[in-house]
């Protein structure tokens, strides 16, 4: 049952290898252009912002003013305030710590047990691979949000329990990323001469086949972090992520579509943010993939 | 075709065995006590016992997952201990709301991606085909929520054309019904067609460089003729294929959508299933959704093989 992500469909990427030694960037980064440096720029303030927000001095996120409502943007408030009276961008800093620890937490928890289930089937083979590649089409004939949904229903809405699922849904597409790439890394030349000097299986897999998957993997992780962050997202928006008043994107959204008559900003601005941001991971992986990619397949 | 279907079916056989063992643990992934946690705070110790009777916790795991499978193959997904009717029966009054929705969501997607597709792949490069690309990467880097919050806030907000949320039934009101569902299914036809435009265009700019395609220019064919009775079936494939797999996710309903627009379906009855904390409702829907995606993927493969006669003879990559 090949089911490829219909977001994901093309997105497995086989790379130009990298020369075994070779350290630093690809050469194809460099021509990577404005079309990924300003996305990226965009998730480096947000992930900073994110990261530095107790030094910031911002209001307290959930501080609530009841007399200044869906107030408008201005001194004291550069955004305004939601319709609690709690200060928007106070809320939506503390909200990305939320959004993007998920994002980024789940992305590499599920790239580096992933990307090393996928490496080692793609080169062991056998009765191995088989099994893995029957264990990652059973995870994807799954559909993900009910998958999510029902185990935190059951299990609980722990920021980890939330990262500990959503990185496990992401387990069976790195593992596809990185099977493929590693199948057609194994047959290049370069991986038979290292055999031929004496190198062991673990060392061609970790010195001649792991720098040349790193960045087809690593710009798949860009689109897992994008969905990643939908799917956190998407139970914020519920009600069912982490439990208020914890302030997160997706709950923001929601907290203000009963007021879109009065007060439409609440709900737009945070989804605008939102949006900007899965735009720039889609851009920036876009461009990435075009760089590091000699040709496109949909193993 | 009979190899290929032996293929098939065994392997559905194990994925529906590992989907139908995860909807029956859920219950396992409770902390504490499940008779407990599921009778809720103010049962009695008599009703706990009861409940852990019914659930037959007392028996051995494979026991209970036998008993649980034979009492779903035959309709029963149990009964709600809150709402007091069976899964089965509230499934099947609010499938017919989710199954709405999907048929106007695909129409919506397919009607604006079926002419995109054609237009950006006949002057591949173009103005069009930049514009519409531009526009699907764009749509696809947009979660359903915020769509749907931009589409309220646009068309019932500030043009007031439709109802923001609501439902009206088919047939109290075909009209009004039509008006209820229009925001819920462009939400969902939007996304549908920013991917279905990408996956037509790139099989349609293949299918055009075929020889017999130059064949029937050279025959002086009209253009539209060649793109829509010529090129259009070969290069659907890809595309049935993820209309499949769409159709099977969207018959457990769209969990957000549905929450979003107040359509009382399958995914809003497992949201408020959860907002409940109505757990064997929650259990039974997530069987019966995980269910229908697998058998509906299955049906879908089978469709392609169908055809794609290259499918069945095992000749293409997948």
């Amino acid at each position: 049952m090949a089911a490829p992500s219909p977001d994901l469909a093309g997105a497995v990427v086989v790379a130009a290898p990298v020369a075994a030694r070779q350290r630093g960037a690809p050469a194809g980064w460099r021509r990577l252009g404005l079309a990924f440096w300003l996305p990226a720029g965009w998730l480096v303030v947000v992930t900073l912002l994110a990261l530095f927000v107790p030094l910031l001095h911002l209001p307290d996120p959930n501080l609530q003013d009841l007399s200044d409502r869906g107030g408008p943007a201005g001194a004291g408030h550069v955004l305004g305030t939601d319709s609690l009276g709690r200060d928007m961008l106070s809320r939506l800093v503390w909200g990305a710590r939320i959004s993007l620890t998920v994002g980024y937490a789940s992305t590499l928890l599920g790239m580096v047990v992933g990307g090393l289930v996928g490496m080692a089937a793609g080169y062991v083979r056998g009765r191995f691979e088989a099994v893995v590649v029957a264990t990652m089409d059973a995870l994807l004939a799954f559909p993900a949000l009910v998958l999510i949904l029902a185990i935190t229903t059951f299990a609980g809405h722990d920021i980890r329990i939330i990262v500990g699922v959503i990185g496990f849904l992401g387990i069976p597409a790195f593992a596809r990323v990185a099977r493929a790439n590693t199948l057609a890394l194994a047959q290049r030349e370069f991986v038979l001469a290292a055999r031929a000097m004496g190198a062991g299986e673990l060392r061609i897999l970790g010195l001649e086949i792991l720098p040349n998957i790193v960045a087809p993997v690593l710009t798949f992780g860009l689109l897992a972090v994008a969905v990643a962050m939908i799917a956190e997202g998407a139970l914020a928006f519920l009600g069912l992520s982490v439990p208020p008043p914890s302030a997160s994107w997706g709950a923001m959204i929601a907290d203000g579509r009963g007021d879109l008559d009065t007060w439409p900003q609440v709900s737009l601005i945070p989804a605008a943010v939102f949006f900007l941001t899965i735009f720039a991971l889609n851009l920036a992986a876009d461009r990435m993939r075009r760089a590091v990619s000699v040709r496109e397949s949909r193993l | 075709m009979l190899a290929y279907l032996r293929g098939k079916v065994l392997h559905l056989v194990p994925v529906l065995f590992a989907v139908t063992c995860f909807s029956f643990l859920l219950t396992s992934l409770l902390p504490g006590d499940v008779a407990l946690v599921m009778a809720g705070p103010n049962a009695t110790p008599q009703a706990v016992a009861a409940l852990r009777s019914e659930l037959h916790l007392d028996q051995p795991l494979p026991v209970r997952y036998v008993e649980w499978v034979g009492a779903a193959l035959r309709g029963d997904l149990g009964t709600s201990p809150r709402s007091h009717s069976t899964v089965a029966q509230s499934i099947e009054d609010r499938l017919p709301i989710s199954l709405e929705l999907l048929v106007l969501a695909e129409l919506i997607g397919l009607l604006i991606a079926v002419p995109a597709g054609i237009a950006s792949a006949y002057r591949a490069g173009g103005t069009f085909d930049q514009f519409a690309s531009g526009a699907a990467f764009g749509i696809l880097a947009v979660p359903g929520f915020v769509v749907a919050i931009v589409l309220i806030y646009l068309f019932a907000v500030q043009m007031d054309l439709v109802p923001a949320t609501g439902y009206t039934p088919l047939l109290t009101d075909p009209l009004a019904n039509l008006r209820s569902f229009f925001l819920p299914a462009l939400t969902i036809g939007l996304g549908e067609a920013a991917a279905y435009t990408r996956l037509l265009r790139s099989d349609m700019i293949a299918t055009l460089q075929e020889d017999y395609i130059a064949m029937a220019r050279a025959k002086g064919l009209p253009t539209w003729h060649i793109l829509t009775r010529h090129a259009l079936k070969p290069s659907s494939f890809t595309l049935l294929t993820v209309l499949g797999i769409n159709i099977g996710r969207l018959m457990g309903g769209a969990l957000i959508v549905e929450t979003i627009f107040a359509l009382p379906g399958v995914g809003r009855l497992l949201v408020e299933s959860i907002y409940a904390r109505d757990l064997v409702v929650v259990q039974g829907v997530v069987a019966f959704v995980a269910v229908a995606f697998v058998l509906v993927n299955f049906a879908v493969d089978l469709l392609y093989a169908v055809l794609d006669p290259r499918i069945r003879h095992g000749r293409a990559v997948a």
